[in-house]
């Protein structure tokens, strides 16, 4: 499949503490607005934008001050991909509780990773589990509902 | 009686009603004062029936959903009830996708929330 002709990118290196994301998140939510994307999608890219940089931040490189998170976003006519890579250990995100089950509805975390899945496209990590590629396709019906894992590793 | 930051409280009969002053419920230090805040409603101020309105919150975080489950842990606990209304679209998508639609008790209006406590 021939890449997406992008008509807009930024790249963004935050410090790992909370709401450092805040500006590279808006940048992005701004851009889409110009380029009259649908509320819809913008709530959902929202979203996974600010569960995946928290993710990053917290649990990826555990508030850690000299470690950083990129945010990389490219924008095409009908398509925004995300990248966000952090400097932590990784994680196998396919072996997170899935948090529907009657057992672990009551945790208080542990969705951030199936919202991602459930409001984006299409949803990859790399093999050390510390970079997440996010795809959103512009005016894609609503978010899915995860019956199982994925297998989405690279 | 204390005075909220992130929220504001209303006396309905024997419900205490609360409303979000965020319209997105995002940054972290805001969704930890939240947190606590709520517990704060139900382990200071004793309050036992408590109904959530979200009318005015555009978004929100998973880790503001946690700070709702733990309240709701905290309100059976102490015997208390803890319902939740006018929740926009987009956002009920939210408690659909992570079923937590199962795990709260959630009205379309204030009013029919109110009638079934």
């Amino acid at each position: 499949m021939s890449e997406p002709l992008w008509i807009w990118q930024a790249e963004h290196t935050i410090p790992s503490q909370p709401g450092a994301g805040c500006d590279a998140i808006h940048e992005v939510l701004e851009e889409l607005g110009k380029s009259k994307w649908g509320e819809s999608d913008i709530f959902s890219i929202q979203l996974a934008m600010e569960e995946a940089v928290v993710n990053a931040v917290k649990h990826g490189n555990r508030l850690d001050h000299r470690k950083m998170v990129r945010i990389s976003s490219r924008l095409s006519k009908d398509l925004i991909r995300i990248e966000i890579s952090d400097e932590g250990a990784g994680f196998d995100p396919d072996s997170l509780p899935d948090p529907t089950e009657k057992c672990h509805r009551d945790a208080p975390g542990g969705r951030g990773v199936m919202l991602i899945r459930s409001f984006m496209s299409n949803v990859a990590y790399n093999a050390a589990g510390n970079q997440v590629v996010m795809e959103k396709r512009r005016g894609e019906s609503g978010p899915k509902q995860q019956c199982s894992a994925e297998t989405d590793k690279k | 009686m204390a005075e909220y930051q992130r929220i504001v409280v209303n006396e309905v009969g024997d419900v205490s009603v609360v409303r979000f002053r965020d319209q997105k419920i995002i940054d972290n230090l805001n969704i930890q004062e939240m947190g606590r805040e709520l517990t704060s409603l139900v382990e200071v101020d004793k309050r036992r029936k408590l109904l959530l309105n979200f009318s005015a919150v555009e978004f929100l975080s998973s880790a503001a959903l946690g700070k709702l489950i733990t309240l709701d842990k905290k309100v059976k606990a102490a015997g208390g009830d803890l319902k939740l209304c006018r929740i926009q679209p987009e956002i009920y998508e939210v408690f659909a996708i992570t079923k937590l639609n199962r795990l709260f008790e959630i009205k379309e209006d204030e009013s029919d929330a109110l009638a079934s406590f």
